[in-house]
């Protein structure tokens, strides 16, 4: 091994924060049901417990021998409405309770998967989780709920988008920071490692790891020392970058995968940014040279980062999955922050920027007052860029209460802070309030 | 389990007698040594091989008080990792 590449990759973890942001143990919870949703409550306690009561000792000790920061330990479980079975009149915060009672126990950060697929329609299960979610969701503290509300194969389901921007108005008004543990997607993935959206999909296998890889900071690096670069040489940079970021996703996920004595499934390539200096997605838009994210050329920018980032990183990993792609949270990115209070960047730029990177808009403040037919609005915009497009986009809004527009909202840790965006004011309420179904998009004529 | 052990501080006579010492007393088996001055810091690299059955927890918790005691930063990582990342 040549000295270089030692003091590289020491160098990437210590001084670039390149690091594992998670291991997720996914957990299938469908031989739980017992049709009684206390019962089920208590199958399923237990069969988390089982599962990952070694998943937290094997990280830390993987994290101690290698040297890399594995940043959180993660569950995803079967989607929650699923687990009814034959309960008329299922109680889903019972279930809520006590999945946050083994995320504590265990000592894992989150669990994914208080979540519902509705793209096609709702079955009372289902609509019954999505109104319990204000609830659910503030009464426990690691517990996260997403709900897919469209595809590209089944169009859009506009009853189930008129119900989720009614439950993140509701779910704001308990606190901000509980508004962050909820995601509406399009087109979600069923192996997404990453919180909020993470759940374990009916097509997966019993239980199985995955790692969501993360290093912002040393793709920034890498470009700065190519400050006069053409565009073929940047994104070599990029793809070589993503490569080594990748491997590492690989080889941990392996191990931990081999010392719990389960499968391992997927890496997901994907850029998470924190608030900390010289961890910004946004930043490595500006090293590109832009004046600030939001500049003109911020979405061509954004796409062939994403791009050489997908291409780098997939010969290193056997498997690849989840959303793998930048994420552009405004709270969880230093630069984006600082852009989004200067008036740089606003909720339309990055509703374009949604549609050349993976997910969207992302931990977004938006003021307490705005209508739940304007936050449908924005989640039926965004859903359609994930319909039209085939590919995963999401919301994940934070009506704070009480807010006006410019105001700083705290949430603390990696989770940072974000000053308060401006929604356009026009009414949304009778597009929404129309209700029914938008159709599948035609799959020719790509124009 | 073989390990990179990487070293790393101002220049002062004696670094290496002190950690290779430091090392045979932990019964670290000393496979490779390189040393060099980079950026302006002494840094040096070894590959060592670790007694069968060792706490690597308590090992390392060893190594970081002893570099903090000689102003050194001292890193100790199983080797595997490196190659991952490093080579095709």
């Amino acid at each position: 091994m040549e000295q270089q590449k030692i003091i590289d990759t020491i160098k990437m973890i210590s001084e670039e924060k390149l690091d594992i942001r998670t291991i997720t143990m996914g957990i299938s919870l469908l031989d739980c049901i017992t049709g009684d949703t206390k019962t089920t409550a208590e199958r399923i306690y237990d069969k988390i417990t089982r599962r990952a009561e070694k998943l937290v000792d094997v990280a830390d000790a993987i994290e101690t021998e290698y040297g890399i920061p594995i940043v959180n330990k993660r569950i995803s479980i079967t989607p929650v409405a699923m687990l009814a079975g034959a309960d008329q009149h299922p109680d889903f915060t019972v279930i809520a309770k006590r999945l946050d009672d083994a995320a504590k126990v265990l000592g894992v950060d989150f669990i994914g998967g208080y979540s519902a697929t509705v793209q096609s329609g709702m079955t009372p299960a289902e609509e019954n989780l999505m109104r319990s979610m204000p609830e659910a969701l503030s009464i426990t503290d690691r517990v996260c709920g997403s709900v897919n509300i469209g595809s590209t194969k089944a169009g859009m389901n506009m009853d189930a988008v008129r119900i989720m921007g009614e439950v993140i108005r509701d779910l704001s008004a308990t606190g901000a920071t509980n508004a962050m543990k909820l995601v509406v997607f399009c087109n979600a993935v069923e192996d997404n490692p990453f919180m909020a959206g993470a759940f374990w999909g009916v097509s997966e296998g019993d239980t199985a790891i995955n790692t969501g890889v993360s290093g912002p900071g040393v793709v920034q690096r890498a470009l700065a020392k190519v400050p006069d670069a053409d565009f073929a040489q940047v994104c070599e940079t990029i793809k070589q970058t993503a490569f080594k970021v990748s491997r590492m996703g690989q080889f941990v996920g392996k191990i931990a995968a081999e010392r719990l004595s389960v499968p391992f499934n997927i890496v997901d390539l994907s850029l998470a940014p924190t608030p900390a200096p010289g961890d910004s997605v946004a930043e490595i838009l500006e090293t590109l040279g832009l004046g600030s994210v939001g500049a003109p050329g911020t979405t061509a920018a954004l796409a062939l980062l994403n791009d050489a980032v997908k291409k780098g990183g997939i010969m290193a990993a056997e498997r690849v999955g989840g959303l793998s792609g930048a994420f552009i949270p405004v709270s969880e990115d230093g630069r984006m922050i600082e852009a989004a209070a200067a008036g740089q960047i606003t909720v339309e730029k990055l509703e374009a920027m949604t549609a050349v990177c993976s997910v969207g808009l992302d931990m977004v403040a938006i003021p307490g007052d705005t209508p739940a037919t304007s936050i449908g609005g924005m989640i039926a915009d965004e859903a359609a860029i994930g319909m039209i497009n085939a590919k995963t986009t999401a919301v994940r809004l934070i009506a704070v209460p009480g807010s006006q527009v410019g105001d700083m909202v705290e949430f603390g840790g990696i989770f940072g802070r974000a000053p308060v965006m401006a929604v356009n004011t026009a009414s949304s309420a009778h597009f929404i309030g129309r209700g029914g179904h938008i159709p599948a998009p035609i799959h020719s004529f790509k124009n | 389990m073989q390990t990179i052990i990487t070293v790393v501080g101002q220049d002062k006579v004696g670094i290496v007698a002190a950690v290779s010492t430091k090392l045979a007393a932990l019964h670290i088996n000393i496979l490779d040594i390189s040393q060099t001055i980079m950026e302006g810091s002494f840094t040096m690299m070894l590959l060592g091989k670790l007694p069968e059955q060792t706490d690597f927890k308590q090992l390392q918790q060893e190594l970081t008080e002893f570099g903090q005691s000689q102003d050194l930063t001292i890193r100790i990582q199983r080797q595997e990792i490196f190659d991952a990342m490093q080579s095709l």
